[in-house]
C-alpha cells in the first residue's frame, strides 16, 4: 500500500469531540466533583458544536473518506450521528439531578458519555473491520464504566460486570468473525470486501458473517444475544438506562446496517434469513416476556428488544426502502424513549426512586400532564395511529411487504398486537386505578422540557413528517450509492 | 299535491323528532297535527280529483335503482284504490294525532310520540302510493319499524318491549314471504313495477317455477308468497299472535296502527295486486280459507277476553279475516269498502276505549269496570255507535260493508265461498255478542272498581272527544254514502282500472241478486248476538260464569287463544332458544372464546411466564445462550443455503 496524504477533514467533528472530552476531563480534575453541572453542560455544548461541525464539514453532500479509507462520512452517518448526539445530550441533561440526589455526583460521568459518543460516531462512520472494532470498543468500554458508576451499590456493579463480561464475549465473537472474513477474502476494507463477496460466498465467509452479526446483535440486544439487557437495564442507574436505550442502540443498528449493506450487500439474499430469524425472535420475545414484568425498567428493556426486532425488519428487507425504514424507526424510537425515561426518572416517592409499574397507579389524578405524556408515549410505542410510533412501524412493514417478506410482516403485526397489551396496561393503571402513594413534585425544569418536547414530537409527527422522512431517504440512498 | 300528502308527515316527524327538545312539547304537537291536517285536506282534494273525477295518474319523483333489468323509481301512483287509502290513512291519522294531544298529555316524551306517529303516517302513505313492489316494501318495512317503536313506546315496561319484539319478529316471517314474492316476480317478469307486472301477468298462467325443489305453478307460488307477507302484516291466523300483544302500546297507537291502517296493509296489497291474483285461482282459495278461519277464530277468542283492548284487537283480527275472504272470492271492492268503514268504527272503538281507560285511571280489565255510563255519557254514546257499526246493525257503516262481503261469499257459488259464508255468519253472531258483552260489562251493572277510581271517573277533554265525534260520523255515514260508488252500480266507473276482476267472475253483481234470506241472515244473527249478550250479562248476571264453569275445557281453550302461543313456544321458541344457548355457551363460549381470545391470552401469559424463567440472572446461562444462538444461526445459514 502506498503512503498517501493524511486526509482528516471529514473527521473533524469526531476529533473535536475527542479533544473536548479530554478538556472536560481536565476541568473535572481541577475543580472536582462540584463541577458536575458545569462539565455536564459543557458536554452538551460540545455536542451542539459537534453537530454544527458535522453540518459544516460533511453536510448532506456526497461521500468523503478519511484516514486512508478507514473512515467514511456520508449522509447515512450524518443522520445517525445527529440522533446519537441528541440521545447522548438528553441523557446527560436527564442525569444531572439524579446524580446529585443519589450522591453519585462524579464529573467522570459526562466525560465518559462524551467518550462513548465519540465511539458511537466512529462506529457509524466505520469503513473497515478495524475501525468498526475500534469504535465499538471505545463506546463499550466507556459504557461498561458508566453502567457501574454507582460502585457502592451491588445492583449497579453487578449490572456493569455482567455487561462487561458478556460484552467481552461478544467482542470476541465479532473479532473471530472479522478474522475469518479477512482470512477468506483477504481484506478488511468495506469497499474491497464488497467487490470480493459476490454470488455464492464460501462457508468461511458465511461463518464469519454470522459471528460478526452475533457481535452486533449483542449491541442492539437482539434475540438470542439479548439476555444481558433486562438485568443491565434494571441494575444500572436510571439515567444510564436511558442512555443505553437510546444513542448506543442507534449507533449499533446503524453499524449493523452499514456492515450488512456495504461489504456484504452482494449476498443480501443469503444473510437475509439470519436477520429475519433474529428479528422474529426479538419481536416475539419483546412482546411476550414484557407482559409479566413489574419493574418498569425491565419492561422497557423488553420493549427495546421488541423495538429492535421491528427495526431489523427494515434491515431484513435489504433494500433502500428498508434502510430508510430503519432510520425513521430509530429516530422516532429515540425520541419516544427519551420522553419515557424522563418520566421514569420522575418516579420518586418521598425522595427515593421507585421503579414498579404499580407506582404509576392513578397518575392521571396526581400528575395529569405527566399521565397524558406517558399515555402518548405508550400509545405511540404500541403503534397506534396517528402517533409517531405508528409511522415508524408502517415504514418498516411497507419495506417488508415490498421485499415479499410476508411472514415477517404478519408476525410483526401480530406481535405488536400482543405487545400493545403491556403498553395499554400502563395507561389503564394511570387512568383507572386509584393512587396508592403519590409521586413527588415538582419534576424539575429540564425534565419537564424533555417530556414536553418529545411528547409534542410524538403527538404531532404526522403533521409535518417531511423533514425526517426526506433526510432518512437521503441517508439511505447514500448507503446504496457506492 | 301528492308529494305534499306523503312528505308533510315526514317533515312533521323530523321537526318533532330531532328538534322536539328545542321547540318544546306544545310546538311539537302543533307542528305534527297541523301538517297532518293539511295532508288530510290535500288527500280529500286528491280523492275528489282522482276517484270522483276519474283522473288516476302517477307522479315520478326520481330514479332510485337502475341496475341491469331492475329499474325502480320513487313514484307516487294515485288511482282510486290509493285515493281511498289516502283518505282512510290521513283522516284516521289526523284524528289520532289530535286525540293524542289529550291522551298523552301526562307523558314525559310527547315530541317523540308525535314524531313516531307522523313517521308512521309517512311510511304508510309511501306504502299505499307505491308504484312498484320495492317502494311498497320500503313503506311496508317502515310501518313495521314505526309499529315496533310505538308498541315499545313505554320502553320501561318489560311487557311492552317483549310485545314490540314479538311484533317485529312475527312480521319478519311475513316479510320474508313478501321478499321471496318480490324476488319471484322479478324472476318471472323481469320487473317489479306494477304496470308492467299487470300487463305480463296473464301470459304467466301455466308457467312452472322451481321452488324448494318442487315444480309449482309459478303465478300461484308467487301470489302465495306475497300473501304470506300480507298475513304477517294483517295478523291472519297463524301469524296473528303479535296483534293482541301489540296492545301494550299507547291506545292511540292501537287505534291508528293496529286497527285502522297498518294491519290493513295486507288487504290493500292483495287488492293492489288483483291483476295477478285473479290469474291464480288456487291462491285466492287459500286466501279465502285463511280469511274465513281468522274471522271465526278471532271472534271466538274475543268472546272471553277480559282486557278491553284485547277484545277489540281480536275483533280487528276477525274483521281483517272478513276482508280477506272477500278478496278470496274476488270481491276486492267489497273488501276495500269494509276496510274503509272498519277503519272508522274500529278507530272509534279504540279511541273510545282509550277514553274509558283514561277515565278509569288506566284500568283495562272490564271485570273491574261497570256502572259508569252515567258518568261518561258521551264516550258511552260513541262506543254504542262504534259497536252498532261493528255488529252490522242496519244503516250503520258496518252493515253495508259486512253484508256485501257475506253476500259476495255466498254468491261466488264455490264451495270455499260457502264455507266462508257460513263461518262469516257465525262470526257475525259472535261479533255482536262480544261487542255487547264489552259494552255491558264496561258501562253497566254495579261498579266493580274501588271508590278511589270511581271518584275520578270523568269525561275526557274536548281535544279527545272531538276526534271521536268525527270518527263517529264516519262510522254512521261512511257505509251509506259509499255504498253506491264502492259496490253499487257506480262501481265500474269509480274503481276504473285500479282493481281487476276477470270476466264472468263479477261476484258483486251476483251478490245483489242473492236470495232474500241471505240478505237478512246477518241482521238476524247480529240481533241474536246482541240479545244473547243482554240475556247473559244484563238480565241474568252470573249465567256467563255458570256456562264457563260447565264448559270449562272449551272456555280455557278460548281464553288461552287456542293455545297458539304455547304451540309456537313449544315448536319454535324453545328449540331456537336451546340452539341459541348451545351456540352461545358451547360454540361461542367454549370453542371461539376458549381457543380464541381467552385461549390466546392464557397461552400468551403462560409463554410469558416461561420466558421470564429463562432470565435466570446467571452469567454463564447468558453466555451459553449466546453461544447456542451463534450455533443455531450458523446451522440455519448453512442449511438454508444448501436447500
Amino acid at each position: 500500500m502506498e503512503p498517501t496524504t493524511l486526509v482528516l477533514l471529514p473527521a473533524i467533528p469526531e476529533i473535536f469531540l475527542a479533544c473536548a472530552a479530554m478538556a472536560l476531563l481536565m476541568i473535572g480534575v481541577f475543580i472536582g466533583d462540584k463541577s458536575l453541572r458545569l462539565v455536564s453542560w459543557l458536554a452538551v455544548g460540545s455536542f451542539v458544536v459537534t453537530a454544527v461541525l458535522l453540518y459544516a464539514f460533511t453536510g448532506w453532500g456526497g461521500r468523503e473518506l478519511a484516514f486512508d479509507g478507514l473512515f467514511v462520512a456520508d449522509p447515512f452517518a450524518l443522520f445517525a450521528k445527529l440522533f446519537i448526539l441528541l440521545g447522548s445530550a438528553v441523557a446527560i441533561i436527564l442525569s444531572m439531578d439524579y446524580l446529585e440526589r443519589e450522591n453519585t455526583a462524579r464529573f467522570e460521568y459526562p466525560v465518559l458519555i462524551v467518550l462513548a459518543t465519540v465511539g458511537m460516531m466512529m462506529m457509524v462512520s466505520a469503513n473497515s473491520l478495524i475501525s468498526l472494532y475500534v469504535g465499538l470498543e471505545l463506546q463499550s468500554l466507556a459504557l461498561y464504566v458508566v453502567a457501574a458508576i454507582r460502585r457502592d451499590t451491588i445492583r449497579s456493579t453487578e449490572a456493569g460486570l455482567k455487561y462487561f463480561v458478556l460484552g467481552a464475549l461478544s467482542s470476541g465473537m465479532l473479532l473471530y468473525g472479522s478474522s475469518m472474513i479477512y482470512g477468506f477474502t483477504g481484506s478488511i476494507d468495506f469497499a474491497v470486501l464488497a467487490e470480493r463477496v459476490q454470488g455464492e460466498a464460501s462457508v468461511g465467509v458465511i461463518v464469519g458473517i454470522v459471528f460478526l452479526a452475533a457481535g452486533l446483535a449483542f449491541k442492539v440486544s437482539a434475540v438470542p444475544f439479548h439476555m444481558w439487557t433486562p438485568d443491565v437495564y434494571e441494575g444500572a442507574p436510571t439515567p444510564v438506562t436511558a442512555l443505553f436505550a437510546t444513542a448506543p442502540k442507534f449507533a449499533a443498528i446503524a453499524l449493523f446496517c452499514r456492515v450488512m449493506m456495504e461489504p456484504f450487500g452482494g449476498i443480501a439474499d443469503q444473510w437475509q434469513q439470519i436477520v429475519v430469524l433474529i428479528s422474529i425472535g426479538s419481536m416475539i420475545l419483546g412482546a411476550l416476556a414484557a407482559i409479566n414484568q413489574t419493574n418498569i425498567k425491565r419492561l422497557m428493556a423488553y420493549s427495546s428488544i421488541g423495538h429492535m426486532g421491528y427495526a431489523l425488519i427494515g434491515l431484513a428487507a435489504g433494500s433502500e426502502i428498508g434502510v430508510r425504514g430503519v432510520l425513521i424507526y430509530m429516530a422516532i424510537y429515540i425520541v419516544m424513549n427519551v420522553g419515557t425515561f424522563a418520566i421514569i426518572l420522575c418516579m420518586r416517592q418521598q425522595g427515593r426512586m421507585v421503579e414498579n409499574i404499580s407506582d404509576l397507579a392513578g397518575l392521571s389524578k396526581t400528575h395529569p400532564m405527566m399521565a397524558v405524556a406517558l399515555t402518548i408515549f405508550m400509545f405511540s410505542m404500541a403503534g397506534i395511529p396517528p402517533l409517531a410510533g405508528f409511522f415508524s412501524k408502517l415504514y418498516v412493514f411497507l419495506a417488508a411487504i415490498e421485499a415479499q417478506l410476508y411472514t415477517l410482516a404478519v408476525i410483526g403485526v401480530v406481535s405488536s398486537v400482543v405487545g400493545a397489551f403491556y403498553y395499554l396496561r400502563i395507561v389503564k393503571l394511570m387512568y383507572f386505578d386509584e393512587p396508592v402513594e403519590t409521586l413527588d413534585r415538582p419534576i424539575g425544569r429540564e425534565m419537564g422540557a424533555v417530556i414536553a418536547v418529545s411528547g409534542l414530537f410524538t403527538l404531532l409527527f404526522f403533521v409535518w413528517p417531511a423533514p425526517i422522512l426526506n433526510a432518512a431517504a437521503q441517508a439511505a440512498a447514500s448507503l446504496f450509492a457506492g | 299535491m301528492f308529494a305534499g300528502i306523503v312528505f308533510l308527515p315526514l317533515l312533521g316527524a323530523i321537526v318533532a323528532g330531532f328538534f322536539g327538545r328545542i321547540i318544546g312539547d306544545r310546538a311539537a304537537q302543533i307542528v305534527t297535527c297541523a301538517l297532518m291536517l293539511v295532508s288530510m285536506l290535500l288527500s280529500i282534494l286528491a280523492f275528489v280529483d282522482v276517484a270522483l273525477g276519474g283522473n288516476p295518474r302517477t307522479v315520478e319523483l326520481f330514479t332510485w335503482i337502475q341496475s341491469g333489468a331492475l329499474d325502480v323509481s320513487w313514484a307516487l301512483k294515485v288511482d282510486t284504490l290509493t285515493a281511498v287509502m289516502l283518505i282512510v290513512v290521513t283522516v284516521v291519522s289526523s284524528m289520532v294525532h289530535v286525540y293524542s294531544v289529550g291522551y298523552m298529555s301526562h307523558d314525559p316524551a310527547i315530541p317523540r310520540f308525535m314524531a313516531y306517529l307522523s313517521l308512521f303516517t309517512f311510511f304508510m302513505l309511501m306504502l299505499v302510493t307505491a308504484d312498484n313492489l320495492i317502494q311498497m316494501f320500503f313503506g311496508w318495512e317502515g310501518v313495521g319499524l314505526a309499529s315496533y317503536l310505538l308498541i315499545g313506546f313505554w320502553f320501561q315496561k318489560p311487557t311492552a318491549n317483549a310485545a314490540a319484539i314479538k311484533a317485529f319478529l312475527v312480521n319478519r316471517v311475513g316479510d320474508f314471504g313478501f321478499m321471496l314474492g318480490i324476488f319471484g316476480c322479478f324472476l318471472l317478469f323481469d320487473t317489479v313495477n306494477f304496470d308492467q307486472l299487470f300487463q305480463a301477468a296473464p301470459e304467466a298462467v301455466g308457467q312452472k317455477i322451481n321452488f324448494l325443489g318442487m315444480q309449482l305453478d309459478a303465478l300461484t307460488t308467487v301470489c302465495l308468497l306475497l300473501f304470506v307477507g300480507a298475513m304477517g302484516k294483517s295478523a291472519q291466523f297463524l301469524l296473528h299472535t303479535w296483534l293482541p300483544d301489540a296492545m301494550e302500546g299507547p291506545t292511540p297507537v292501537s287505534a291508528l296502527i293496529h286497527a285502522a291502517t297498518m294491519v290493513t296493509a295486507g288487504v290493500f296489497m292483495v287488492a293492489r295486486l288483483s291483476p295477478m291474483f285473479e290469474y291464480a285461482p288456487q291462491a285466492l282459495m287459500v286466501v279465502t280459507f285463511f280469511g274465513a278461519i281468522t274471522a271465526i277464530f278471532a271472534a271466538t277468542v274475543g268472546m272471553v277476553q277480559n282486557d278491553i283492548k284485547r277484545v277489540i284487537a281480536y275483533s280487528t283480527c276477525s274483521q281483517l279475516g272478513y276482508m280477506f275472504f272477500a278478496i278470496g272470492v274476488s270481491a276486492y271492492s267489497a273488501a276495500i269498502f269494509h276496510l274503509m268503514t272498519h277503519a272508522f268504527f274500529k278507530a272509534l272503538l279504540f279511541l273510545g276505549a282509550g277514553s274509558v281507560i283514561h277515565a278509569m285511571s288506566d284500568e283495562q280489565d272490564i271485570r273491574k269496570m261497570g256502572g259508569i255510563w252515567k258518568l261518561i255519557p258521551l264516550t258511552y254514546g260513541l262506543m254504542w255507535i262504534g259497536s252498532l257499526a261493528l255488529a252490522g246493525v242496519p244503516f250503520f257503516a258496518g252493515f253495508y260493508s259486512k253484508d256485501i262481503i257475506l253476500e259476495s261469499a255466498f254468491a261466488s257459488g264455490s264451495q270455499i265461498g260457502h264455507f266462508a259464508f257460513w263461518l262469516g255468519i257465525l262470526a257475525a253472531f259472535l261479533t255482536a255478542f262480544y261487542s255487547w258483552r264489552l259494552l255491558i260489562l264496561t258501562f253497566h251493572g254495579k261498579p266493580r272498581a274501588d271508590h278511589h277510581v270511581m271518584e275520578h271517573v270523568h269525561e275526557s277533554p274536548k281535544v279527545m272527544t272531538i276526534p271521536l265525534i268525527v270518527l263517529a260520523l264516519g262510522a254512521i255515514f261512511a257505509g251509506f254514502v259509499g255504498y253506491e260508488a264502492f259496490v253499487g252500480d257506480g262501481r265500474a266507473e269509480f274503481w276504473g282500472a285500479s282493481i281487476l276482476v276477470l270476466e264472468g267472475k263479477d261476484v258483486i253483481e251476483a251478490a245483489h241478486h242473492v236470495p232474500l234470506w241471505v240478505k237478512l241472515l246477518p241482521i238476524v244473527v247480529g240481533a241474536a248476538g246482541i240479545a244473547t249478550a243482554y240475556f247473559v250479562y244484563m238480565l241474568r248476571p252470573g249465567t256467563a260464569d255458570a256456562i264457563a264453569e260447565q264448559w270449562r275445557p272449551v272456555y280455557l281453550f278460548l281464553l288461552n287463544k287456542w293455545y297458539i302461543d304455547e304451540l309456537y313456544d313449544f315448536l319454535f321458541v324453545r328449540p331456537v332458544r336451546w340452539l341459541g344457548r348451545f351456540l352461545w355457551k358451547e360454540g361461542d363460549g367454549r370453542v371461539i372464546d376458549g381457543f380464541g381470545p381467552d385461549g390466546v391470552a392464557f397461552t400468551t401469559r403462560l409463554i410469558s411466564q416461561r420466558t421470564a424463567l429463562l432470565q435466570s440472572g446467571y452469567l454463564y446461562h447468558y453466555a451459553f445462550a449466546m453461544m447456542v444462538g451463534v450455533v443455531v444461526l450458523v446451522t440455519w445459514y448453512v442449511f438454508s443455503r444448501m436447500a
